[in-house]
């Protein structure tokens, strides 16, 4: 019962994080149908920034963690949403009308650059960093024998936070009304007067933001964070991508419970199977879905027109 | 009035002349790999021959790319997984079988000998094994398209590395070897550490396979970009709705791409075991790998076989030249994709090979144009 207890909560705190990121790609895809590869670099900048910020901040014991947190939070997050907009301005924006494979090579030149520029000496550097323990880990509270540290609770309530404030933002106001117009007929949406680069510009500012969210999140629980192209990154981008194909890629709320599906199997299976075995779980399950349900669990399939 | 079948059938030229045509190149090929092997390799030294192994080793790598990717349309990022196919199967093929045969598993025989046979055969049995691998990821195809199927490769390269990350070490114990059989020795591939003690039949002394191989795959590719299947596959990608709306059997063509891509890549990762240098670790297979590949049909020009051969060469020799700056290396390579893709996307050469590039027309035109 304890283990069982244990791996749920695992499974929780990665499936918070996994939601973060993979409402990003889902944002991204609804608005322009194609995968931005480089979301997950963004996700790995925004944990550097956050480890960069709490250096510069000099709030690094566990002190006064309330306002620290919210602070970096902040920064963290503006940083991102500067970066993504201007990767969008920069190198999507003048593909617009481009086919699909063309928009998908830029996205991996995105993410290459985004990783390698990283790495320089006068970025982040090649050197794994210990992300500043902003919160103890002490028990908050024990349930069932497994006692639950205050950087669990913490992250998923601010999971939690963040993904009921994107579900007001596309549901209940204009600039997500207009978000939903241009995912659904971009054309038809721009003669109604919507503003489309701007939404474009928007959703990919949201996006970044999420991300860097979700990159601060991964410092917080996990506590290392490693060079800016190591495999770790691309491997957490493509869970978070694969949870949002799972839930049905362009549909907010399935990205969410995409992420929290993949992430207890992927947990379930690391305690009960094959702890290596992890990540094949999660690509096979992607297999599985492209290939029963191409358009994942909660989307709607998708006819090919001329 | 003759039926189409039967004017199509005029045309096809007999069955000795159709051997002759095929069997000429093949022989200019031997001709070729000897001449590198005997004149070429002796005279540059063994830095410049180490690097006319990686160029070459590029070449096939870069070629069996772009039969998917530039003719097909269908992006794949998991090439390096059949590379790591190929070059794992080879590699225990050559390695375990030296025990077996001759009882060490160092070069056995010289120039043409048993050994350098035994290394070809298993080449050529990783290929088999990567293009089962390719059938494999080829049939989601028939229901992804774009950017699905760039994940589908890509999980299937991560699957490939990790599958090969949990693998046990390489008996080394000649005994022991000879004592298991070929089953159980399947699973002693050198789990993380990578496959060590392959016999390094390729040095640069010796790069006579590597340019048989090299081509090998630049006359298949050719041939298949000038065959009927080829031109079916190169509509494909324009536009694969039209495509099967004028009865190319889209499926079909998708797949078979996706096998025959698989097989040389598989070859080209025989080849990449055995050279010398090289070490057969499953990161060394991994993401970065395929990204590399991809950046050389890209740049090259999707679809042109010289195009990629220029990029394969150039995109080997540059980090060798510019050492002192490679950290930028990627950059510039990340760099190169975004703003070729905004500027120039069908690639340097696009779809024309190095011979019908403007300022050559002139020389090589056909009279009465």
């Amino acid at each position: 019962m304890t283990k069982f207890v244990q791996v749920c909560l695992n499974g929780l705190t990665l499936g918070s994080l996994y939601a973060l990121i993979a409402l990003g790609y889902t944002l991204v895809y609804g608005v322009l149908r194609f995968i931005n590869f480089a979301h997950s670099d963004v996700v790995t900048i925004g944990a550097w920034m956050a480890f960069v910020f709490a250096g510069i901040l000099g709030w690094a014991g566990t002190d006064s963690p309330l306002i620290a947190m919210p602070v970096i939070l902040m920064l963290s997050m503006a940083v991102c949403a500067a970066l993504g907009f201007t990767i969008e301005r920069l190198a999507y924006r003048p593909l617009r009308r481009a086919p699909r494979l063309n928009v998908l090579i830029t996205a991996i030149g995105v993410s290459l650059l985004l990783q390698n520029a990283g790495q320089l000496k006068w970025i982040f550097g090649t050197q794994p960093q210990a992300m500043p323990k902003l919160l103890s880990e002490q028990a908050l509270f024990t349930l069932a024998g497994v006692k639950v540290p205050v950087v669990d609770v913490v992250v998923v309530v601010l999971a939690f936070v963040l993904l009921v404030a994107l579900q007001w933002l596309v549901f209940r106001t204009r600039l997500g009304q207009a978000m939903r117009a241009v995912s659904f007929d971009e054309r038809t949406a721009a003669l109604m007067g919507v503003n489309v680069d701007m939404v474009v510009s928007y959703t990919f500012m949201i996006g970044s933001a999420l991300a860097a969210a979700g990159g601060m999140i991964y410092g917080l629980k996990y506590g290392s964070l490693l060079q800016s192209a190591d495999s770790v990154w691309v491997l957490l981008g493509l869970k978070a991508f694969v949870a949002a194909v799972v839930g049905g890629i362009g549909n907010v709320r399935g990205a969410v419970a995409g992420a929290f599906l993949i992430a207890f199997i992927e947990m379930f299976g690391a305690a009960y199977r094959s702890p290596q075995m992890r990540d094949v779980y999660v690509f096979g399950i992607l297999i599985a879905v492209l290939i029963l349900k191409p358009g994942g669990l909660l989307g709607k399939a998708t006819v090919e027109k001329v | 009035m003759k039926t189409l079948a039967e004017r199509i059938a005029a045309h096809r030229p007999g069955l000795l002349r159709a051997i002759g045509g095929s069997a000429w190149p093949i022989a200019l090929g031997f001709l070729f790999a000897y001449l590198m092997q005997t004149v070429l390799a002796p005279a540059v030294g063994d830095f410049y021959g180490k690097m006319m192994l990686d160029v070459g080793i590029a070449i096939v790598l870069g070629v069996s790319l772009n039969i998917v990717n530039g003719y097909g349309g269908q992006f794949s990022i998991g090439h390096a997984g059949f590379m790591a196919v190929g070059g794992y199967v080879a590699a225990a093929i050559v390695f375990y079988g030296s025990i077996k045969l001759w009882g060490s598993k160092d070069i056995h025989g010289g120039f043409l000998g048993p050994g350098e046979l035994l290394l070809v055969t298993g080449c050529l049995v990783g290929g088999g094994f990567a293009a089962l691998a390719g059938l494999v990821v080829g049939l989601p195809s028939l229901r992804l398209r774009g950017d699905y199927l760039a994940i589908v490769t890509l999980g299937f390269g991560e699957i490939v590395r990790v599958l090969l990350q949990q693998t046990d070490d390489v008996v080394m114990d000649p005994r022991k070897v000879e004592a298991a059989s070929p089953i159980d020795l399947a699973d002693n591939l050198g789990g993380a550490l990578g496959f060590f003690g392959a016999p390094r039949y390729l040095d640069p002394k010796n790069p006579f396979w590597i340019w048989l191989f090299v081509v090998v795959v630049l006359l298949v590719a050719y041939r298949l970009k000038t065959s009927s299947r080829g031109r079916q596959l190169l509509a494909v990608r324009e536009n694969e709705v039209a495509a099967e709306a004028v009865g190319v059997p889209t499926t079909r063509v998708k797949v078979s791409a996706f096998v025959l891509s698989a097989f040389f890549a598989g070859i080209g990762g025989g080849l990449y075991a055995h050279e010398l240098g090289n070490s057969l670790r499953p990161t060394d297979l991994g993401f970065q790998k395929s990204i590399d590949l991809v950046i050389i049909v890209v740049l090259g020009g999707m679809g042109s076989i010289t195009g990629v051969v220029v990029a394969a060469t150039a995109l080997t020799i540059l980090p060798e030249v510019f050492r002192e700056f490679s950290e930028y290396r990627m950059i510039c390579y990340a760099l190169a994709l975004v703003l070729m893709m905004i500027l120039r996307p069908q690639g340097l050469f696009g779809l024309r090979e190095l011979w019908e590039l403007a300022p050559w027309r002139k020389v090589f035109r056909r009279g009465g144009r």
